[in-house]
């Protein structure tokens, strides 16, 4: 091993299978000095890559995750280090049935190859060992495999290598990390100090304890998983390779199988979360096996032997086999499962780099390279971005709460709506006890307690009947309620008022704030005070990467306000583009204000109605996207003219503490005109689609542009701006697909029960086969949901040319049956009031 | 053939030993707990035994609680019933324990009949006192032999087997009921069924409060009829200089003239 340098271009921390390939990874991207550190001793330096058990299952609902997936499987491959053996996720239950199904459209909409269902005899004819009578049916992936993770790191250490770019020091132990002015200055080791610009953070479950000490934060838990080897075993006695048999997840029971030799591999997702404290983890040392193999708890693993035992009575049965290994092995958990990537908002060059699985490692670290390269990664890392994070979710108990509650997800069916139940409320709106009087169903959205519909409005739904589209099926009317669409039609009808209070907010103030807002925006922020700009932000590569509105308040105030899900994220965008002379400053005053919404045909009379005399309200004096302040009942609030339900009205930006008060007076002067509180299910979903409005994370994500998104506009600005010479070039360009409204023709399923898409289903032509553009995309319903107006239920897709047309017949993919829908809208024209009148009114 | 085992929990200890910061343990936060490799032999051999000559096996420890799960650890492997005496966890001394063991003894014997044959590790793994099977012998009046590699059973005796100082075996022949040590090699143990597993897991432990646990004296403080642990050092750590003599094929020369060096090969 060599020396330890004195100075180094970038420093990786870790050389498990995420430092080792982020090594190989910022090498090809043309780095020189790295340094990679390791504590422990190579190859296996007693991280969770080292006891991983290494299989690699390619489906995930989650597009990013499946991505990452997708993408790692393959550098796997490229590496000679992928064993495909198949695999099989098997069902005891009906419920999980219908969840392969899903799986199966999951997979056709990320490009997993070859996924079908199998029923039991199928599956004993490629697991003959298994008791088929146990289950009813299993999902088959032919691509499934077997990994060698150690053998992979190592050859992309040497490959690294090999180009002169790295050097690695095993033994050595980083003790601190130095930040001077919020920029990472110096590595200290138990072997002297490096001086370097850039740290990578590669290290697993000790990650959070490394972030510590540059006074960053990586909210990730260690926690324990079970696995037992048993063997040898009398039918495996001539094994012809590691794996000749695909490997079993036994989903209802969180458990997977595995053939690897002569042995049998039983591993557990179902006890308790066993969480551990990062600073708790033993040295190398006082290690019995390795600091990542702890003691076999064996009461948490005796319930799990029986379902084994059931599954698979030859092997497990057997008594000449034997337990020849049962560890707890440490892995990390996340609050929300997702990795934890990217720079971290506290400390400028410190990157986190922290995997979950084997199975997605490689793939985040060549994301995370091209990021830090060129700030433009192939795949869209939002999902996993450290920035995602609110000060709450750094707490040990979120993190306790969220990750114990996760785990026992990890094979679960996971609805796509569904809530998390753990330490909640956090944060509440001023008028919280008021949603809690009107019998609200909270969802949680950044920590913030959302009404998603009130359970007073029920009596709207006989005003409705069956306007509001009632689900007979389950799993739809889980997590949802007809009220959504009774308030949303209130709402067209007459009003209704809505809490924005998760909003992010940013006053970004100063004489350069104009020029460093124009730099990251695409379209003009350059206005008059008092007007309000929608604007999307590029990456380099003029792949989207938010859409959120600015307020001009002054010539030199802006308050920029985005969704509050990856609120956070963009903060650091923004700060991150502020001027280094310090000529403008960004304000993050989103615990400072809350917002509500009151929008439909009836809205001017009730801001009127509860507005101070004098304010002039009219389409000529306050007209669209245009804000000013308005005083209610003594409060001075700043009104936003702007709609994203396609009506009359405005968000009203109050000072928290005078929230309670502003809510009130707005309903009673909505309560002469009919107005209705209404949640973000109308808000968010059912009136959103139907005005077309695309949303961040579903429509508008890096892999697509803006004229693909159908926002691109006829004239560009002046100034320059990030991404703009990519979207110079796309501009002109056809795009190679468009995102379209689709309508669900008929959602009858074959046992005559009406179906309702809830999103990421695959778009099939007629014949049934998946639809990909020229950029190998496939096309999948971005966003889902009723269009109680239009009478339909609306899907949104990004179809290639030869289907973006309005009338074309194609179909989707939901619980293996095909429905018949037709493209309604191709581009960004609204479904629902083409010429936006009501908007304008 | 009945065979009792005798099993002491202890530590899983790693490279390096943790004590606790008032020295009278080993810290066993990150640890998990097993019994001797001699013991484990133990184990195996009473399992043969009774595979072989027919009759019953019974596994019995003195310790905590937790000793529970060594105890299931033997029933997962066939053998048949289990007894605890149960502690408060204190340490205990040798004399202690055997007395608490021959008494327990006497008194299984009384209910059930009598052990032919008791088994016991030729030391324990952690405080290594070589005494505990010697003493039960004595207090039993029962022959004894330790340090064993071999043992054949017969009807009336067994032959044991150890090696002899400087090399060779020495041979004994012992009547039954008898006490022996037995020394890891004398066999190589099985591992558990998952079957085993299950089935030890449902088995009763028989649980008999021993000392302060029983509302008697504390055995190691009050009896003190043998050495006592007083405090836990660790030794220097021996340091150690590792010189890299070359590397790849290009390093064999310099192997080749260490291994001269130190004797292995000859020059």
């Amino acid at each position: 091993m060599a020396t330890l340098p004195e100075r180094a271009k970038v420093v990786v921390i870790g050389a498990g299978i995420v430092g080792n390939s982020m090594a190989w990874h910022l090498a090809k991207q043309g780095w020189k000095d790295i340094l990679l550190i390791e504590k422990g001793t190579l190859p296996n330096p007693g991280g969770s890559t080292g006891h991983a058990s290494n299989f690699i299952f390619l489906t995930d609902h989650s597009k990013e995750m499946a991505a990452f997936t997708l993408d790692s499987a393959n550098q796997y491959r490229d590496l000679g280090v992928y064993h495909e053996c198949g695999g099989i996720e098997v069902a005891r239950t009906p419920e999980r049935l219908g969840e392969l199904k899903r799986r199966i459209a999951s997979s056709t909409s990320w490009g997993v190859e070859g996924a079908r269902l199998l029923t039991p005899a199928e599956v004993k004819a490629m697991v003959p060992f298994i008791d088929e009578t146990v289950i009813l049916g299993g999902f088959y992936t032919p691509g499934v495999g077997i990994v060698d993770s150690l053998q992979a790191g190592t050859l992309m250490r040497q490959a690294a290598m090999d180009l002169g770019a790295l050097t690695v020091t095993a033994g050595v132990e980083v003790t601190g990390i130095d930040t001077k002015d919020g920029r990472v200055t110096r590595v200290r080791t138990d072997g002297g100090e490096v001086e370097t610009e850039v740290v990578v953070i590669a290290c697993g479950i000790w990650s959070p304890r490394l972030a510590k000490m540059a006074g960053a934060s990586i909210p990730l838990q260690p926690a324990v998983h079970q696995m037992i080897d048993i063997g040898p075993v009398p039918r495996f006695a001539n094994a012809g390779s590691e794996v000749d048999y695909p490997i079993v997840r036994d989903m209802d029971t969180n458990m997977y199988e595995r053939q690897h030799g002569n042995g049998f591999e039983i591993g557990s997702y179902a006890h308790r979360a066993i969480l551990m404290d990062a600073d708790d983890i033993p040295s190398i040392a006082a290690s019995a096996l390795s600091p990542t193999m702890l003691p076999f708890t064996q009461e948490d693993f005796d319930p799990q032997l029986e379902d084994a035992l059931e599954l698979f009575p030859e092997i497990v049965g057997d008594e000449s086999v034997g337990v020849k290994l049962a560890i707890n092995g440490l892995l990390s958990l996340t609050p929300d499962g997702n990795p934890i990537i990217g720079e971290t908002p506290e400390v400028k060059g410190l990157w986190s780099v922290a995997a979950i699985w084997i199975k997605e490692a490689p793939g985040i670290a060549k994301t995370v390279a091209e990021w830090m390269t060129h700030g433009t990664p192939e795949i869209d890392p939002h999902g996993s971005d450290v920035a995602r994070f609110y000060d709450h979710h750094k707490t040990a108990q979120h993190i306790a709460a969220r990750t114990t509650e996760g785990y026992n997800k990890t094979y679960g069916i996971v609805h796509p709506m569904e809530q998390w139940a753990s330490n909640r409320p956090i944060r509440l709106s001023p008028a919280y006890d008021r949603h809690v009087e009107l019998g609200a169903t909270f969802f949680e959205a950044a920590g913030w307690e959302r009404p998603f519909w009130y359970g007073t409005n029920e009596s709207l739904l006989a005003e409705y009947g069956d306007r509001v589209m009632p689900r007979a099926a389950e799993w739809e009317s889980r997590w949802w309620s007809p009220i959504i669409n009774a308030e949303h039609l209130a709402m067209r009808d007459r009003a209704g008022l809505v809490d924005l209070s998760a909003f992010a907010i940013f006053d970004v103030s100063g004489p350069g704030a104009c020029a460093a807002l124009e730099r990251l925006c695409v379209n003009r922020v350059d206005v008059a005070p008092g007007r309000t700009v929608y604007t999307p932000l590029l990456n380099p590569a003029g792949g989207i990467l938010a859409d959120l509105t600015i307020m001009r308040l002054r010539h030199d105030l802006f308050r920029v306000v985005t969704g509050g899900g990856l609120g956070m994220r963009d903060r650091k965008i923004f700060i991150d583009g502020m001027p280094a002379d310090g000529s403008a400053q960004l304000y993050d005053a989103t615990n400072s204000l809350t917002t509500f919404g009151l929008w439909g045909p009836r809205a001017r009379d009730i801001l009127a109605a509860a507005a101070e005399g004098g304010a002039d309200l009219s389409h000529a004096g306050f007209p669209f996207l245009t804000s000013k302040a308005v005083d209610i009942d003594g409060v001075r609030t700043l009104a936003s003219r702007i709609s994203y339900v396609g009506e009359l009205g405005w968000e009203i930006y109050v000072p928290i503490e005078q929230g309670l008060r502003v809510w009130d007076a707005l309903w009673r002067a909505g309560q002469p005109h009919g107005m209705a509180p209404v949640g973000i299910g109308t808000y968010a979903v059912t009136a959103r689609l139907e005005k077309g409005y695309r949303a961040h994370g579903a429509e508008l994500e890096l892999d697509f542009n803006l004229v693909e998104a159908g926002m691109a506009r006829p004239t560009l600005k002046d100034a320059d701006f990030v991404g703009r010479a990519a979207y110079e070039q796309q501009r002109p360009a056809p795009p190679a697909a468009t995102l379209c409204t689709l309508t669900v023709d008929d959602p009858t399923s074959s046992t005559g029960v009406r179906r309702y898409m809830l999103g990421r289903e695959p778009i099939l032509d007629l014949e049934g086969r998946r639809i990909v553009d020229a950029k190998g995309r496939g096309s999948y319903v971005t966003s889902a949901g009723s269009g109680p107006s239009v009478g339909k239920h609306l899907l949104m897709a990004y179809l290639p040319p030869t289907h973006a047309k309005v009338g074309e017949r194609l179909q989707v993919e939901y619980f293996g049956e095909r429905y018949p829908v037709t493209v309604a809208v191709a581009g960004a024209t609204p479904l629902f009031d083409p010429d936006n009148s009501r908007i304008r009114a | 053939m009945n065979v009792l085992v005798c099993v002491k929990r202890v530590p899983q200890t790693g490279g390096r030993i943790v004590l606790t910061a008032d020295g009278q343990a080993i810290d066993t936060k990150f640890l998990g707990f097993t019994i001797s490799p001699h013991e484990e032999c133990g184990v195996e051999e009473a399992v043969r035994i009774v595979e072989a000559h027919g009759g019953s096996s019974a596994v019995l420890t003195l310790g905590p609680a937790a000793a529970e799960d060594q105890l299931r650890d033997a029933m997962a492997l066939s053998i048949e019933r289990a007894v605890l005496l149960e502690t408060d966890g204190s340490e205990w001394d040798p004399v202690s324990t055997a007395t608490a063991i021959a008494d327990a003894v006497r008194a299984q014997e009384a209910a059930d009949g009598g052990f032919d044959l008791i088994v016991f590790g030729n030391e324990s793994a952690d405080s290594g006192g070589y005494q505990v099977g010697i003493r039960v012998a004595v207090a039993l009046g029962r022959p004894v032999v330790t340090g064993l590699k071999g043992l054949e059973v017969g009807d009336e005796r067994i032959t044991a087997r150890r090696e002899a100082p400087g090399g060779g075996w020495e041979t004994y022949e012992l009547p039954l009921p008898a006490v022996v040590g037995v020394k890891e090699g004398i066999n190589l143990p099985r591992y558990p069924s998952v079957p085993g597993r299950l089935r030890a897991k449902k088995k009763e432990v028989e649980r008999i409060p021993v000392g302060a646990a029983s509302g008697g004296p504390a055995a190691a403080a009050g009896a003190a009829l043998g050495p006592l642990m007083v405090v836990l050092r660790l030794p220097e750590e021996q340091a150690s200089e590792a010189e890299i003599i070359g590397r790849g094929a290009e390093a064999a020369p310099a192997v080749v003239d260490l291994l001269e060096k130190i004797g292995v090969l000859d020059a």
